[in-house]
Parts: structure tokens; sequence; C-alpha cells
């Protein structure tokens, strides 16, 4: 099962290295995509194994509050169709940086949002190959496969995605996997319902009373997670980094150049938007599915938190169903991996190399820098590989990985929202604020995550290694979500940053250039002809 | 708006202050404005209205509604709806902001030609 998915992919893949040349082909499979293809593509590259296996484990095991994970995904997308797919359609070409470039200083400006494309990246990356772990170390129990072997395994493959295929080849290995995934969550809901006789009032009845331990539980109780006293500035935190990480988040703003145009980019928010909130209200079945049938016990026993949805699929659909839902999973993890490179390499090729270290401006007309580039983007995706496979070879199954990404998501909500927004909407905006805004959010996020309970903490004897604290001390910051803290520090540095600098004399037209652009699409990065 | 002689020779650069001073690119800078500001402060505030609730008001949010299901999660199944129906009401206005935007390009493009 798993094989066929690799094989209709490589095919995918061959298809579309014919097909790719030049640039824009190669980062924006030439703007041709279509609205509802791109959409099911954002859905396929949102819906990462964080939200298949983290959430339907969160749920699983803490109840209601992983269903706010749910909730705050599908949100977010509202602040993404509302204020930012339109003009960073109209107004990029291929990264993120493009839109703050436009008005600012180039340099400075893409270096540093390329710095926190990749550590946005990295974290994401993380969450993905640790879920991946899991997942191997589960399904090959015994069959002679190692967790190393099959970590070194999915990064090749996805290498080999993005190097040879490029956007194109991306784009459709996302599509193929997000149809797979409905599918299997439909089916895989639709055997849970089977289960309590198809009445959502016995289902929702065994919710109420889970057995965890000797205690019963009533699952739809709130602040099964997080507890108090922070637990409710915890929860409001989170939702704060979902909603505004969600428009920050590299590897999804690309998609919206793989378009021709704003309104097709705007058709494909819609598109996505439908089928991630079917996903999303589906992982109500799967995690209290999970929770009701299987039990807290005997998920630990048998992979861990990570694996609820597939132990399930196992306990309702035998052998075969198993297989098969953890091929899906095992695919959706290789194609949001493949998202996630081939974003940090075009960030790195096209601001890092092409625009900071040639400082190619844009009437230079080069033949030749198109083509570096896209080598440049090949060769990262190539290093990109590797380091994440040894990442994840360190890191081993430890953490929860709807987790992992919600740290993800409090960085580009941090960093890269602030900075996005004021570059759309304030005339006075100075490069000097995108700087301090980029590197206050990153800094903080990332500092606060350091010193928060998830890395900090004094573990007693009794606990194993693998799941001990990185710091034996006292968390300094209470808090396991660091956006409410960090967002509004990130927005506070752009903010002053722009105040203690002098405006430039081109600031004014440049913005109502930028303005007129990302209104009406004038002047914007047209489809390559057929 | 008065014509540019010098950019008609090709590929003339868009006529960026045309367009910006142009009534209709300023009525369609509104249009937006007026939806996009409530409706966003909108769902921001319906969506943290859910955490909030949920954290500081927890007797309130487990009352139970239908049956066994609670408050809380009915609350946050809500939140699914009230996203279907913002965007299907921003999909609508957008549809006629394009319009206007066509219509800008259109009046700034005649004018140039002239």
């Amino acid at each position: 099962m798993f094989l066929v998915f690799i094989a209709i992919t490589l095919v995918i893949t061959g298809w579309a290295a014919r097909q790719s040349s030049g640039a824009s082909a190669f980062f924006a499979a030439g703007r041709r995509i279509t609205g509802w293809q791109n959409g099911v593509a954002v859905a396929g590259d949102y819906m990462s194994a964080a939200s298949f296996l983290g959430i339907a484990g969160i749920i699983a095991f803490q109840g209601y509050d992983g269903f706010m994970y749910s909730v705050g995904f599908l949100v977010a997308y509202l602040t993404v169709l509302l204020i930012v797919a339109e003009p960073l359609r109209n107004a990029g070409k291929f990264t993120m940086a493009d839109i703050l470039a436009y008005r600012l200083s180039p340099r400075p400006v893409r270096a540093m949002a390329a710095l926190s494309t990749l550590t946005v990246s990295t974290f994401y990356m993380i969450a993905q190959m640790v879920g991946a772990g899991t997942l191997v170390a589960l399904l090959l129990k015994g069959s002679g496969i190692t967790y190393n072997a099959a970590v070194a395994m999915v990064g090749i493959l996805m290498v080999a995605y993005v190097v040879f295929g490029g956007m194109l080849a991306t784009t459709w290995v996302q599509i193929v996997k997000a149809v797979l995934l409905i599918a299997g969550t439909c089916l895989l809901s639709v055997l849970v319902l089977a289960h309590f006789h198809f009445s959502l009032a016995e289902f929702f009845s065994a919710v109420t009373q889970v057995k965890d331990g000797a205690k019963v539980v009533n699952f739809l109780t709130p602040g099964l997670r997080y507890k108090p006293p922070y637990g409710a500035l915890d929860l409001v935190s989170l939702g704060l980094a979902l909603v505004l990480g969600t428009a920050g988040l590299p590897h999804i703003l690309v998609r919206f150049y793989t378009v021709p145009d704003a309104k097709t980019a705007r058709i494909s928010v819609a598109w996505a938007m439908g089928i991630i909130g079917v996903f999303y209200i589906m992982t109500t079945f799967l995690g209290f599915g999970a929770a009701t049938i299987l039990g807290k016990a005997f998920i630990g026993k048998n992979g861990g938190i990570n694996m609820s949805a597939p132990l399930l699929a196992r306990a309702l659909g035998g052998d075969i169903f198993f297989a098969f839902i953890s091929s899906i999973a095992f695919a959706t993890i290789l194609a949001v991996v493949a998202g996630l490179t081939i974003s940090a390499s075009t960030s790195f090729a096209h601001d890092v190399y092409e625009n900071v270290i040639h400082h190619a401006r844009p009437k230079d007309g080069r033949p030749q820098s198109a083509k570096q580039t896209v080598l440049v983007a090949r060769i990262t995706a190539c290093v990109v590989g590797a380091v994440s496979i040894a990442i994840a070879i360190i890191l081993g199954p430890t953490f929860n990985v709807a987790f992992l990404v919600g740290l993800a998501f409090a960085v580009a909500a941090s960093a890269n929202l602030p900075v996005i927004l004021m570059s759309i909407f304030w005339r006075r905006f100075t490069t000097q604020g995108a700087v301090t805004g980029l590197a206050t959010g990153l800094i903080s996020s990332l500092a606060l995550i350091i010193i928060s309970p998830s890395i900090m903490g004094i573990d007693g004897p009794a606990v194993a290694a693998a799941a001990r604290h990185l710091i034996q001390a006292k968390a300094l910051f209470p808090l396991e979500n660091p956006g409410i803290v960090s967002i509004p520090l990130g927005f506070l540095g752009a903010f002053i940053g722009t105040l203690a600098s002098r405006v430039s004399e081109d600031s004014a037209p440049k913005f109502t250039q930028f303005e007129v652009r990302a209104n009406t699409g004038l002047g914007s990065e047209e489809a390559l002809a057929q | 708006m008065p014509a540019k002689t010098k950019m008609q020779s090709l590929p003339a650069p868009p006529d960026w202050r045309g367009v910006a001073s142009h009534p209709e690119f300023k009525a369609l800078m509104a249009a937006k404005v007026r939806f996009v500001v409530p409706a966003t402060v909108f769902f921001m505030v319906y969506y943290f209205a859910l955490p909030v609730l949920v954290g500081y008001a927890p007797g309130l949010m487990n009352r139970q509604i239908i049956g066994p299901v609670n408050l809380a999660y009915l609350f946050a199944l809500s939140q699914f709806f009230m996203v279907g129906i913002v965007a299907w009401l921003y999909m609508r206005a957008a549809a006629r902001f394009d319009r206007m935007a066509q219509s800008v390009l259109k009046q700034v493009k005649g004018d140039q030609i002239q």
C-alpha cells in the first residue's frame, strides 16, 4: 500500500521534472495551478502529521483541550483569507520576504526573513520527523527496518521530490496525499460511529465517562491539559499563536504564488478551508474514539500518544486498515516535509543567494542568475534533507507532535506576522522596523520556549531518560505557549524600530505603488504561457 | 486623470499615481476597510471568547446543553460554522472588489491612451 503511494509520487516527480525549467517553474509551478488544485494542496500542506497523529493523540489523552487545537487551526484561515493571501500574491514573487522587500531595503529584510523562515521550517520539520519515527517504530516492529533507516528513507524521498520535481511535483504530492488523508479520516470516523451504533447520543455519553485508571473522567471537560493556575492563559496564548501564526507560515504562504492571480489565490483558500474544516471536525471522532474505545493505558503501552489514530484503526478495521491508515500518516509526513523543504530552499536561494549575496537588481536581466538560483535551491534541499534526517535521529520519539507544531506557529506569529501586517497597512513602516520586528519576535519566542515548562523542569529519578526535561531546573516562564508575550513583543519591536528610524524619501511613492499593486493586481507576476 | 505622454512607449511602467488618486480606487479601498475591519474584529472576538470563557468561566462552560454534550463543546463546534459564514460573506464581497478594481484599471488605461 505504502509502496504504491511512493510509486505514484515518483511518477509525478518524473513527469514534473520534464515540465519544469526556469525559476518560475521550479519555485512556483509556473503559476499555472488552478484554484481547487492549490486549495487541496494548501490543505495537504497544512493537515500535517501533527494534526492527524498529534491532535488525535491529545484529544485521546486530554480530551477537550486537544479540540482547541482543531478550532484554532481552522479559524486561522480567516486571517489568511481576509488579510494576507491576495496582497501577497499580487505584490510578491516567490517568498514571504518579497512582500517586505517590495517597499523596504531588500538586503537586511530578506536576510532576517530568511532566518525566521528557516527557523519555523526547522521546528515544523522536527515535528514531522518525530511523527515519522514513532510511526515506523510501531509499524515495522520486528521487520528488521530500524527507526534510523526509515527516517533516512523519508529524507531521501523528500529530497528527490523537491530536487527533481520542484514546486509542481510537490503540489501534486500534496494533492494525492490530501485526498488519501480525507478518505482515511472519513472511513475511520464512520467506523467509530458504527461502533456506537451510529448514535451520537451514545458516542457522547461514552465520551463523558472515560475510564482513566480507576477514575471515570468526563472528557468534554476543559482543563485536562491546561490546568490552573496558568492553564487559562496558556489556552489564550495557544489560540493567539494558532490564529496569527498560520498567516506567517512560509510553506503555506509560498503556495499562493503557484496560482495565476489573486482571485485564484482567494478561491484556493476557500477550497482549503472547506477541506480543513471537515477534517478538523472529524478529529472529534478520531480523538474521542481512541479515548473511549482504546483508553489511555492501552495507547500508552502500544506506541504512545502519537499513535492513537493508527491504533484505533487497528482496533476497528483490523490489520489491513491499520496498514492503510499508517501509510496515509506516512504519506502525510512525506508530503509535508517536501513542502517545508521547498519553502526553505526557495527562501535560501531566492532571498539569501540571489538577493543578498548577489544583490541582483530587478532589471539586471542576467540570464545566468535564474539557473544558478534553481541550482542553489536544489543544493539547499539536499542540505536541509541531510540536516533534518540527522535531527530526527538525534531527537527520537519524545514530544507530542501537535505541541511541537504549536511552537512553530508561535515563532511564525511572533516574527513573521507583525512585519507582514505592517508592510501591508502601515505607510510609515521602515526597514529598521522590519528588522527589529523580525528579530524581537524570533528571539523572544525562542527564548521563552527554552525557559518554559516544556524544556525546563525537575524530574524525579523515576522518569525515563527519553522523557526527561532538557534543562533540570525550575521553569522560569510558567506557560507552555509563548505567544501571548512574544507576539506583542514582535509587534512592539516592529513599531519601535520604525519610530526610531527615519523615513527614506522614496518610502511614500513606494507605498502608493504597493497599495495599488496589492489591491488591483496591476503589474503583478504573470503565469507562464503554456 | 491627466495622461502622461512619457508612458506611451512600450513596455510602459504602470501609472501607479494615476490609479492611486483615482476616486474609484479610493472607493475600493474604503469598501475593503468597511468589510475587512469589522469582519476581522468579529471573528477575533468570537474566537477568543472560547479560550477565555473556557479558562475563566468553567462552571458555565461545563453546563450540559444537549444530553451529555456541554456548552464548551457546542461553542467550539459553532466556531466551524462561524468560519464558514464569514468566509462565504468575504468571497461575495471580494467578487465585488474585483469588479471595482477592474473598472479602475480600465479607466486609467483609457486615460493613458487618449
